[in-house]
């Protein structure tokens, strides 16, 4: 089924892939003319599969559950923020905070995403095949973010249990992020996300960066290291 | 005892001695809960001035007085429909107990009000006791999800909170249980300091995009309530507006808080009493006074706060640190595990130890157990039934038939700061200093 949102509006087509008749079997559906529009897929709750043809706004698929959205173009600031569970695909580049506090799912970007990519993830996968701005991951509690290219400055600032991997350089990292040993563990939960998501990448080009957790507590020696 | 003829330095009080010492042995600043200690101008500096020759007043125990608000009725296709404008302010499941958070429900619903989550989800016990639950959404999104989103009957985007505006909540490991870790993502154990801004926008412009999303995700049914923290209130109100919100909920610098710096308690922010009136203003310049309706809290104890908020142009009200009071917080009750804390009832600002002598602040499951729901519910319903009828008791005296018909015209005040502040005159005189009538 195919929506064009030049002729038809956002909120009628939200609402309609929210409520997907489970009887019907039309599963895909494609959105044509996203024109940078807001919030288009957000809050979707079912297994189905969208196609969106063009760049989009702001919050595209934000708070997604189940759903496959792929947007064939760049996508706004908080693609896929707090989603939950399903696939976003964007095929293009993404603005700030792509995935932002995300809980599940897989967020796969094939360009450059920017600032603050996974801040405060909760335990998405993100994978960028480019490069990540400044402060990405930061304050990241859960989850996986995979750069393929570089990230900027500041990675990883004051992260919890979430884990960074990264193929090209990292600029700096932020407080209390540090370099950690490459083990089985990580390649192996590596080759699992990139074999689901029919990603060709040998984990041991990776480098893994986490918590150093010294300032998961007040310690007043610590003080200086913000 | 304090010897005859000894003379207290005034700069240095012993209790600022007291604290420069503390702070040259430990090295850190002082963390505690709730809200400011010093004084400001409040409402105890506003009277009535009741009913007299030009007015008359209605029967006071007979004639009725409408108490109901509708909160969210500018873009939402369900307002709430509230019977009281008192409505219970946001406190997080972590730093209150599940009991605290079910009473606090129980209570609410009783008297057919709203009650709110906080930083870290929704629980399935509020849910359940809360006949109106307000969803906040804030920088942390610790617990938040779509399906409580849409559970919710209403939600609040939090930008501030009264007792720190520009900084971001705080729980401290001694709270942060198996539970509470899990509902936040986060290791048992640690201190968990929050964001303070949102993690995807950035300005009123970003917020407004942002609430377009929350609406497309709800089918445009809730309404969406902006929390400020009193700071420059009158911008702040007019950008929520802007922003699209359909409440605005405004915090006072007496605003509680589970934990944070005391310097923030105390040193940022602005009372209550002139952030209203700045907010007002501001609704009114943009001719949206009762079309956003306006939400006040921070220092609301009494009948006659309310009363004098709603007089100042507020739609309704919020308490927290008094419901939690209504729930026996400071109560004079386990007087020895107060001590331990190095407290007594009345002085307990502890909410951040995780040792609520009164099982409210508190995930320790014994000292919860001192907080039957049931019965919190019911001395939180009493309280409210009680601010209630305080409520209609001026309104009546002013000759109200609804209390959102109370007006400035009704108050004066009785210092010059106050009269400043509310912009009305102090009492006996015509004088509000700093205002002149428009030629």
């Amino acid at each position: 089924m195919n929506f064009d949102l030049s002729k038809k509006k956002l909120t009628d087509i939200n609402k309609y892939l929210q409520n997907i008749d489970r009887k019907s079997n039309v599963r895909k559906f494609k959105i044509e003319n996203p024109s940078g529009h807001h919030a288009i897929c957000a809050g979707l709750k079912d297994d189905i599969d969208v196609t969106i043809n063009g760049h989009t706004g702001y919050y595209c698929a934000g708070m997604n559950q189940k759903a496959s959205v792929t947007v064939h173009g760049n996508v706004g600031t908080g693609v896929a923020e707090n989603m939950m569970s399903g696939n976003v695909f964007v095929k293009g580049n993404a603005s700030q905070s792509a995935g932002a506090t995300g809980h599940g799912g897989n967020l796969v970007i094939d360009g450059d995403a920017s600032s603050r990519c996974g801040i405060s993830m909760k335990g998405i996968n993100i994978i960028v095949k480019g490069s990540v701005g400044h402060m990405s991951a930061f304050m990241a509690q859960k989850g996986n973010l995979i750069i393929f290219g570089d990230a900027d400055e500041d990675l990883g600032d004051s992260i919890y249990e979430a884990k960074i991997f990264v193929k090209g350089k990292v600029k700096s990292l932020g407080a209390d992020c540090v370099e950690k040993k490459m083990d089985d563990k990580s390649i192996n939960e590596l080759r699992k996300i990139f074999k689901d998501l029919n990603i060709s990448e040998n984990p041991k080009n990776f480098k893994r960066y986490g918590s150093a957790r010294k300032l998961y507590n007040f310690k007043i020696d610590n003080a200086g290291a913000y | 005892m304090k010897k005859k003829g000894l003379k207290e330095f005034k700069t240095f009080p012993q209790s600022t001695i007291n604290e420069i010492q503390r702070a040259a042995k430990e090295g850190i600043y002082q963390i505690r809960g709730l809200g400011a200690k010093r004084k400001v101008p409040d409402f105890d500096d506003l009277v009535f001035l009741g009913a007299s020759m030009s007015r008359y007043p209605l029967e006071g125990y007979r004639e009725k007085c409408n108490t109901s608000v509708v909160l969210g009725d500018r873009f939402a296709k369900k307002p709430l429909k509230l019977d009281i404008p008192i409505t219970i302010a946001g406190m997080s499941f972590g730093a209150l107990g599940a009991n605290a958070k079910d009473a606090l429900g129980r209570g609410a619903s009783s008297m057919g009000t709203s009650t709110t989550t906080g930083d870290g989800g929704m629980t399935k016990e509020e849910r359940g006791s809360s006949k109106y639950l307000v969803y906040q959404l804030l920088p942390s999104r610790y617990g938040m999800n779509p399906d409580d989103l849409r559970k919710a009957d209403a939600i609040e985007v939090v930008v501030g909170q009264g007792a720190k505006p520009g900084g971001g909540g705080m729980l401290l490991g001694q709270k942060i249980n198996k539970r509470v870790a899990g509902m936040r993502t986060l290791p048992e154990g640690i201190d968990q300091r929050s964001a303070c801004r949102h993690p995807d926008w950035t300005g009123p412009d970003d917020l407004e995009i942002k609430i377009q999303e929350l609406r497309e995700i709800t089918n445009w049914e809730k309404p969406i309530y902006i929390k400020v923290g009193a700071a420059r209130s009158y911008y702040d109100t007019a950008l929520a507006v802007k922003a699209g919100a359909d409440v605005v909920v405004l915090d006072g610098m007496q605003g509680g808080t589970a934990a944070t710096q005391d310097v923030f308690i105390e040193h940022v922010g602005i009372p209550t009493l002139g952030a209203l009136r700045e907010a007002v203003d501001a609704l009114k310049e943009l001719n949206m006074h009762r079309k956003v309706q306006l939400i006040v809290s921070g220092g609301i104890r009494t009948g006659a706060d309310v009363a004098k908020a709603l007089a100042m142009g507020a739609d309704a009200v919020s308490i927290g640190s008094a419901a939690m009071m209504a729930l026996n917080c400071n109560a004079d009750l386990y007087r020895k595990d107060y001590e331990k804390l190095g407290t007594e009832p009345g002085y307990c600002h502890h909410c951040h130890t995780g040792r609520c002598p009164v099982g409210v602040a508190t995930q320790d499951p014994k000292l919860e157990k001192r907080l039957d729901p049931k019965e919190g519910g019911r001395q939180l319903k009493n309280y409210l039934t009680t601010l209630t009828l305080e409520l209609q008791t001026l309104a009546r005296a002013n000759g109200k038939s609804d209390v959102r018909n109370l007006e400035p015209e009704d108050l004066v005040a009785l210092t010059v700061e106050a009269a400043a502040m509310a912009r009305v005159p102090l009492a006996g005189t015509n004088w509000i200093p700093g205002f002149k009538e428009k030629d």
